[in-house]
């Protein structure tokens, strides 16, 4: 693998990630982070129509007229979105019904829109492709990690699992509550975002 | 009569876009360093959701739902009845970015001292997930088309209210010493964390 594939693919996962730095995508990454199970589910889906959506724009990029470019990019994303919502429909009905709406969000989640307008106008099929999962692997990468502070903590479980014993059932741990809420998560990236900077300086915000 | 009052203090304090259902997240994180800022792109969003989920409402009641051109086709057999419902994601997107554009136009028209004002943010208002959002709650909601109305403006007044706070929050928070790796971003996340936790608090209002 040359050294521009492994930076288009993985320089989003931490050096550049949607998340902490350029602020895309957050809503999702909020709602959805409750159990590992959600957002495993979430950031594939992401992850497939970041990369698909980015190849098919990328392919007609010479065709667009720039005046009318952000429709035909929201026709490829949201088409890409109905295959992914009927998919996990039929498949896996009960995830789906968790996830609701946020399936269909998946067309504003701006990390979708963002790469396709900034990258995969300007790049050619492959690359925007691999850009496309290297964001959804970014994304992915703070959701589950976030998911598996709120899950582990908040329920004790992993996966459903039970990985710390709870009091009710004659366990020794007694669960947070607060991480049990959808807004602890607004913390729990707080701290990540913390953590990243700490230990990459560069991105620390001037004011 | 009452019944309208209700759902409106309800969309915009119970379940509010921003604070509780975190919808709408990347502008309201993006756009809330100023308070006059905040308030132009609030005003946009009210105006748009006011207008786009009422509007989504009459195409989906009319056109996508289970059943619903059965009698304009002449269709009785329930067996054969249509279900366009798998085509809203990409019916609702069409509209919001239609209405986006109309709006546009008619601003630049009539009200241009309006436009020079809110311009810069109505594009990006196609891509705001509150937008998508409220209008895929009404039809998960199946409201009628009064209530949408209320739903409408409810939900952009709750969405406004949010970032014009954040915003002020933020104005102040110049003037702290945070921590290096919190400033700007990081400080934003754990500031919203605490507004929706102060919101949760209306969740024990039963109306």
């Amino acid at each position: 693998m040359s050294s521009d594939t492994k930076k288009v693919l993985f320089g989003p996962v931490i050096n550049n990630n949607p998340i902490t730095l350029q602020v895309l995508g957050v809503c999702s990454a909020l709602a959805v982070s409750n159990s590992m199970a959600n957002a495993l589910v979430m950031s594939v889906a992401v992850m497939m129509v970041t990369a698909f959506s980015s190849m098919f724009i990328s392919m007609i990029r010479n065709q667009i007229p720039s005046s009318v470019r952000i429709i035909v990019q929201m026709a490829i994303i949201a088409s890409l979105v109905i295959v992914v919502d009927q998919v996990l429909r039929a498949f896996s009905y009960q995830l789906s019904k968790e996830l609701s709406v946020y399936v269909g969000l998946i067309i504003t989640n701006c990390i979708v829109m963002g790469r396709a307008e900034a990258f995969a106008m300007k790049e050619k099929p492959l690359v925007s492709f691999l850009d496309g999962i290297g964001n959804g692997l970014g994304y992915g990468a703070v959701l589950l990690t976030v998911a598996f502070f709120r899950e582990l903590f908040g329920f004790g479980r992993l996966f459903g699992i039970e990985i710390l014993p709870l009091i009710q059932n004659d366990g020794w741990y007694q669960a947070n509550g607060l991480l049990v809420l959808p807004f602890s998560s607004f913390f729990v990236i707080g701290m990540i975002i913390w953590a990243v900077r700490t230990k990459k300086p560069e991105q620390i915000e001037k004011d | 009569m009452e019944h309208y009052i209700s759902l409106f203090v309800k969309t915009i304090f119970i379940e509010n876009m921003a604070l509780s259902f975190f919808l709408g997240m990347c502008t309201f994180l993006a756009v809330s360093k100023k308070v006059s800022t905040a308030i132009g792109l609030g005003v946009a969003v009210t105006v748009v959701l006011a207008l786009s989920v009422p509007a989504n409402q009459v195409i989906y009641q009319a056109i996508l739902a289970p059943g619903a051109l059965d009698s304009l086709m002449g269709i009785t057999d329930p067996a054969k009845s249509i279900d366009l419902s798998f085509l809203s994601f990409i019916t609702y997107i069409g509209v919001i970015a239609a209405l986006v554009q109309i709006l546009e136009m008619i601003l630049d028209k009539y009200f241009p001292a309006l436009y020079q004002a809110l311009g810069i943010f109505l594009p990006l208002i196609t891509v705001n997930c509150a937008i998508f959002g409220a209008v895929s709650f009404m039809v998960a909601k199946n409201l009628e088309f009064g209530e949408s109305v209320v739903y409408g403006i409810g939900s952009g007044m709750g969405w406004m209210l949010a970032i014009v706070l954040m915003a002020g929050i933020r104005e102040k928070m110049k003037y702290s010493d945070v921590p290096d790796g919190l400033k700007g971003l990081g400080i934003t996340f754990i500031t919203a964390g605490l507004m929706a936790f102060g919101f949760l608090s209306f969740g024990g209002i039963s109306l």
